[in-house]
């Protein structure tokens, strides 16, 4: 599998690009917050104030929501909904593409054309509405979004997975292995797919930022549990005070740009990194 | 060329046809029951369910269902919304212009500005401008619509007061001949703004790449020998070939863009297709919501459909190489 120097370069080369690094700190300090959350704070986050409504500064930070809740502490409990949703439902699109576009670039011919064109009819339709469609019908639920996410936007990981394979099938050391009389199933899962999988890594972030701005739109959209507070519920509820309380959308939608922006900048810089053409 | 089109249709038909199997079983499969739906809250008489049951065709096994969907919506019945008894397809219809009023200026606006940045950023190797492109398609790849949507509100509607919040017109004035349009387009342009940022993302990122890689193409290289100005080379030759890329990708986008109108006309309460889609969301309005996913799934079909004609038609390299899919 993965060599021990190569992850070193990657990370060295992760520490060459600004951007780069810059996202992944964010990103390891918002897993620090996920993680501690609600321990590191004075007291229940959802326990109800006094007076609600209450604007930033003054003895809440940043306000209090319609309820009297302090709206620091559910931007601290929010953090952990689209943490989980997004790198849960990326790992899972993941794996699922990386799997069917393993399997159709290695082995070719029918199976290939078939699996092709299974993700070129998951790519065409409007995964969004389907999305919300489902949700609205089954109900609400973390496990379901997580699933309707990797369920529809496998295709795209799928085909850079099988161009990638193709790629790497066709080198000398492949055909190396092979003559070594190693099974086939095995060059591909300690030799191909570990070299092929950079690129596919580098589209996972960008899959993480995708899938926690439709958890958020889901939650704006009244999708979500009432019982969980999330980013895009709290917009949601900020929705019907936009005239009298900013603060209620302004703080949760900032979080939300500022987490995706992390995943898609690490993403970019990822993919620079690991694409074929710059390592070689 | 005949055989390639022929090969497109064909798939079109196909994917029309899986498209509405999925869209017969998201109402028949999931958890939560059509009956429940439309009997209501109020503990119904079991004979009644039944009769429901029977009335609406969901005591039959689901293949007969599923080929009473078919042919129905072969004829263009989508059945009725639980909720107003009207049509599906006309309900549907009545807002997709409403949605498409908002959509395809925004559209053709973020083309324009995402094409003119990139050859400008191209031709100049700017830092400057090149940085530029790459930020707004960071942001807004980044930014939830809705929320850009709420912002615009905050700011110039509930503070500076310049612009109305809501609505496609005033209740109170609306103004006629040219004073409608004018309370038109001040209702439009925040909404309008919001489509054409999220956008403007996808645009930008791939004019971008499309014209830089097209400035280390031979016939730049040809163009410049034959002495062309830079202008000329930039606007006629650049711009030209860098052009199908983006088209291809404006084509391939329509599903991504109805979903940011939807998302921004909720905000606006821009009496369009996400205004419905939102009430049959609260409703539990089965028919209706299916009814917008197979009308939406059919539109992005044939907007592919049409870009790969068009792309054909410009680049006689595709229908060449092409039995079936370029």
């Amino acid at each position: 599998m993965m060599r021990r120097s190569a992850a070193w370069s990657w990370l060295a080369g992760l520490v060459q690009r600004p951007a780069g690094i810059g996202s992944a700190l964010f990103i390891l300090l918002l897993l620090v917050v996920a993680l501690l959350g609600p321990a590191v704070l004075p007291r229940h986050p959802l326990a109800l104030g006094d007076q609600p409504m209450l604007p930033p500064g003054g003895a809440y930070f940043l306000g209090t929501d319609d309820l009297g809740r302090s709206v620091v502490a559910e931007l601290i409990l929010g953090v952990r909904v689209s943490l989980a949703v997004g790198i849960v439902a990326a790992l899972a699109t993941t794996v699922v593409g990386l799997l069917v576009g393993a399997i159709a670039g290695y082995v070719g011919g029918l199976i290939d054309t078939v699996l092709m064109r299974i993700a070129e009819f998951f790519q065409v339709m409007p995964t969004f509405i389907l999305a919300v469609a489902i949700i609205a019908l089954a109900g609400p639920g973390l496990t379901r979004v997580i699933a309707v996410i990797a369920l529809l936007s496998w295709p795209q990981t799928a085909r850079l997975a099988r161009g990638e394979v193709l790629r790497v099938g066709q080198l000398d050391f492949i055909a190396a292995v092979r003559s070594l009389g190693i099974p086939e199933w095995r060059i591909l899962l300690g030799e191909v797919i570990p070299n092929a999988i950079g690129p596919v890594i580098a589209l996972g972030m960008l899959i993480v930022g995708y899938a926690i701005l439709l958890e958020a739109s889901l939650g704006y959209l009244g999708l979500s549990s009432p019982a969980i507070v999330s980013w895009g519920r709290m917009l949601s509820v900020g929705q019907r005070y936009l005239f009298s309380a900013w603060w209620l959308s302004v703080f949760p939608g900032l979080a939300i740009l500022a987490t995706v922006l992390a995943f898609n900048l690490l993403g970019d810089a990822l993919a620079d990194l690991l694409s074929p053409r710059s390592t070689t | 060329m005949a055989r390639y089109i022929g090969a497109r249709l064909t798939w079109a038909a196909a994917m029309v046809l899986g498209i509405a199997i999925v869209a017969f079983l998201i109402t028949h499969l999931l958890p939560g029951n059509p009956v429940d739906a439309l009997v209501g809250d109020f503990p119904a008489p079991p004979e009644y369910v039944s009769k429901v049951r029977h009335l609406f065709g969901l005591d039959q096994p689901l293949p007969v269902q599923l080929w009473l969907y078919l042919v129905n919506m072969a004829r263009g019945n989508l059945g009725f919304s639980f909720l107003s008894r009207q049509p599906v397809l006309s309900l549907v219809l009545a807002r997709a212009g409403t949605t498409l009023l908002l959509m395809v200026p925004s559209l053709i606006l973020a083309s324009l500005i995402g094409v003119a940045m990139a050859v400008r950023a191209a031709a100049s190797h700017g830092r400057m401008l090149d940085s530029a492109l790459t930020a707004v398609s960071l942001i807004g790849y980044s930014i939830p619509v809705f929320w850009l949507g709420q912002i615009l509100v905050v700011i110039f509607a509930v503070n500076l007061g310049w612009l109305p919040a809501e609505g496609i017109r005033s209740l109170r004035e609306p103004g006629s001949g040219i004073g409608a349009v004018l309370d038109f387009l001040r209702h439009f342009a925040l909404p309008a703004f919001c489509i054409t940022v999220y956008y403007l993302a996808v645009v930008a990122r791939v004019a971008r790449s499309s014209m830089v890689e097209m400035l280390h193409q031979d016939f730049v290289l040809t163009a410049r020998a034959k002495g062309l100005s830079e202008r000329a080379v930039l606007w006629r030759h650049v711009l030209r070939n860098g052009l199908i890329p983006v088209i291809t990708v404006i084509g391939y986008n329509f599903g991504y863009s109805l979903t940011g109108a939807i998302l921004t006309e909720t905000v606006f309460a821009w009496p369009g297709l996400g205004e419905l889609f939102v009430t049959a969301i609260a409703n539990r309005d089965y028919p209706v919501l299916s009814g917008i996913f197979l009308l939406a799934a059919i539109a992005v079909v044939l907007a592919n459909l049409a870009t790969d004609l068009l792309y054909a038609a410009v680049d006689p390299r595709v229908r060449i190489a092409a039995g079936g899919r370029a």
